[in-house]
């Protein structure tokens, strides 16, 4: 059962249009690449098909279905900076509380370490508070991961961990993600197939 | 004023003492000088960063006092002409170290070790002295400039009048492509690509020696980021010296010609950027290969664990919980510095 962005457009109030008539779809165990540079409509495609943004035009699709909007999303967004995604006021612990009930093997598995629910989000690196962001997003309602340069600012071992664990997650319950990155060889690694954001709009 | 003409003086001297040391003959000296033929670049240390640590004590909730050491072992020398990449993840010091040099620490940091700047301790006096002059920092982002104020305005060129600062910043500009009119517009009329090359001219318009660059590419595309980087190492080729913090190793591999690899506070090895290659036999220490082999393009190979936080570092070496070489020594006793095939490791076992 597909997560399905069919024809959508966007723009910031009067502006641009800064997608046209998108159209891409993921399937559930399945890890779609989003290739593109800055500024080429990657994060307003990763916040439309993930429902953060309403498209002007066209809809966005869950099993054949329009988004649920008004109960938990199991499309879940992650993005580049995770100090920008959490309560600076909240400890982890609550943080991720607040989402679900985080068992063991979910922090296990992402290399989540306990000593880290004590602290406040700047008491961590950003590969620490990026994990504890995934951690958050994985719940098991959680059904499509949409992760937009999610490890852009990391270092290269702790992106290859956070990346091993996802795909474990995607090959165990069949999550389905997308993957935006401006990094190719990233996407050749992690994706079964990647797309230009450009090859998703359709022709003028 | 006098600074500047101090640290001239400096170099006169330091070129003197390059061409005839004290007890030279004319064989000894006849030696050198083919010595010079076979290493044409003979290091002449700009920064030199020594045994440096940075703690602080912070008191939590019931006057309990704990103390961090997010800088434990730092040690990093940037040569002349030289591109010297700080790689490491985040949370391992590199900022940190960037502001040590910048002298820009909060005033509870306990410091340890030492840092010289050409040859000479580079003390809180001397390093207000020398910061937007000499040494000067291209900063991460691009929030750096003030929002309110037209780009122009914000180059710190010095002249003896109006007319004579506009040059210099219209000449500046011109060398890093900025169009006419760039001068009059504001922060956000710049596109990112722009904005990196304002903070480029902005560091190098009054003829610095030092260049400290802080993570300079995020947020840009491809032809930015080469773009950006490119300018560092011209810089470095007309004889400045400068030091890239960066988390993405490909990235810096493609400029610099060392490359100092940072892990929770401690610089775990001194590498040439030439060792990253193949499997990554030239390098010396296993987290350097680590940090190697996980590139997307090269394996993407995760090792298990997690950097150790500054409030409970393990008592031997730093990597030993997670390193696969580990033997009991390593878990007890600290590995000091040492010389390498060319460059330098912390590491017992590394051959
Ligand atoms: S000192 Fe021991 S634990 Fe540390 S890196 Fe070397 S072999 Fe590994």
């Amino acid at each position: 059962m597909p997560l399905e962005a069919r024809e959508v457009s966007f723009r910031y109030g009067r502006g641009e249009w800064v997608l046209r008539r998108a159209s891409l779809s993921v399937c559930a165990g399945e890890v779609v690449g989003l290739r593109g540079e800055s500024g080429s409509g990657k994060t307003t495609f990763a916040r439309v098909i993930a429902g953060y943004l309403r498209p002007q035009e066209g809809e966005v699709y869950l099993d054949g279905a329009p988004l649920p909007r008004h109960c938990y999303n199991p499309v879940q967004l992650m993005h580049q900076h995770p100090e920008k995604a959490v309560n600076p006021r909240w400890r982890m612990r609550d943080t991720l509380a607040e989402a679900w009930d985080v068992d063991d093997a979910t922090l296990d598995a992402l290399g989540v370490d306990a000593s880290w629910l004590g602290r406040w989000p700047n008491e961590l690196s950003g590969g620490e508070l990026q994990r504890i962001c995934l951690a958050r997003a994985l719940s098991p309602r959680t059904r499509y991961l949409i992760a937009d340069e999610i490890t852009t600012m990391l270092d290269a071992v702790t992106q290859a961990q956070i990346w091993k664990a996802i795909l474990v997650r995607v090959r165990e319950s069949g999550l389905g993600v997308l993957a935006v990155s401006h990094d190719r060889s990233l996407l050749e690694r992690v994706a079964d197939r990647v797309v230009d954001v450009e090859e998703i709009a359709a022709a003028r | 004023m006098d600074g500047e003409k101090e640290s001239l003086m400096e170099r006169v001297v330091m070129v003197e003492e390059d061409v005839m040391l004290p007890g030279m003959n004319a064989a000894s000296e006849e030696a050198a000088r083919s010595e010079e033929d076979l290493f044409p670049d003979v290091r002449e240390t700009l920064l030199e960063v020594k045994d440096l640590a940075i703690s602080f004590v912070q008191y939590s909730k019931g006057l309990r006092q704990r103390t961090v050491s997010p800088i434990v072992d730092l040690n990093l020398i940037v040569d002349v002409g030289e591109v010297v990449a700080v790689v490491g993840e985040s949370g391992s010091g590199k900022s940190l170290l960037a502001h040590s040099i910048l002298g820009i620490l909060p005033s509870n940091a306990r410091v340890t070790g030492e840092i010289n700047y050409d040859g000479r301790a580079l003390t809180p006096e001397r390093v207000k002295e020398l910061r937007g002059r000499e040494i000067t920092f291209v900063p991460q982002s691009v929030q750096f400039l003030n929002p309110l104020m037209r780009v122009g305005a914000q180059i710190p060129a010095k002249g003896k009048d109006k007319r004579e600062r506009k040059k210099k910043v219209r000449s500046v500009f011109e060398r890093y492509r900025l169009p006419a009119g760039t001068e009059k517009k504001f922060p956000y009329q710049l596109s990112g690509g722009m904005a990196r090359r304002v903070l480029v001219a902005s560091a190098t318009v009054g003829g610095a020696r030092l260049i400290v660059a802080d993570e300079p590419t995020p947020g840009l595309d491809e032809a930015a980021i080469r773009e950006a980087l490119g300018h560092l190492r011209e810089l470095a080729d007309e004889g400045r010296a400068v030091m890239l913090i960066s988390h993405d190793l490909e990235q810096a591999l493609g400029i610099s010609d060392r490359v100092a690899v940072f892990y929770a506070g401690t610089t775990l090895e001194e590498a040439r950027a030439d060792d990253f290659n193949g499997d990554g036999c030239d390098l010396r220490h296993p987290y350097t290969r680590a940090l190697w082999k996980a590139l997307p393009s090269n394996g993407f190979l995760a090792i298990p664990g997690n950097q150790p936080t500054p409030d409970n570092l393990p008592p031997g070496c730093l990597f030993s919980p997670r390193c696969q070489m580990a033997t009991e020594e390593c878990f007890s006793v600290k590995p000091h510095k040492r010389d390498l095939r060319g460059g330098w490791v912390r590491c017992h076992h590394a051959a």
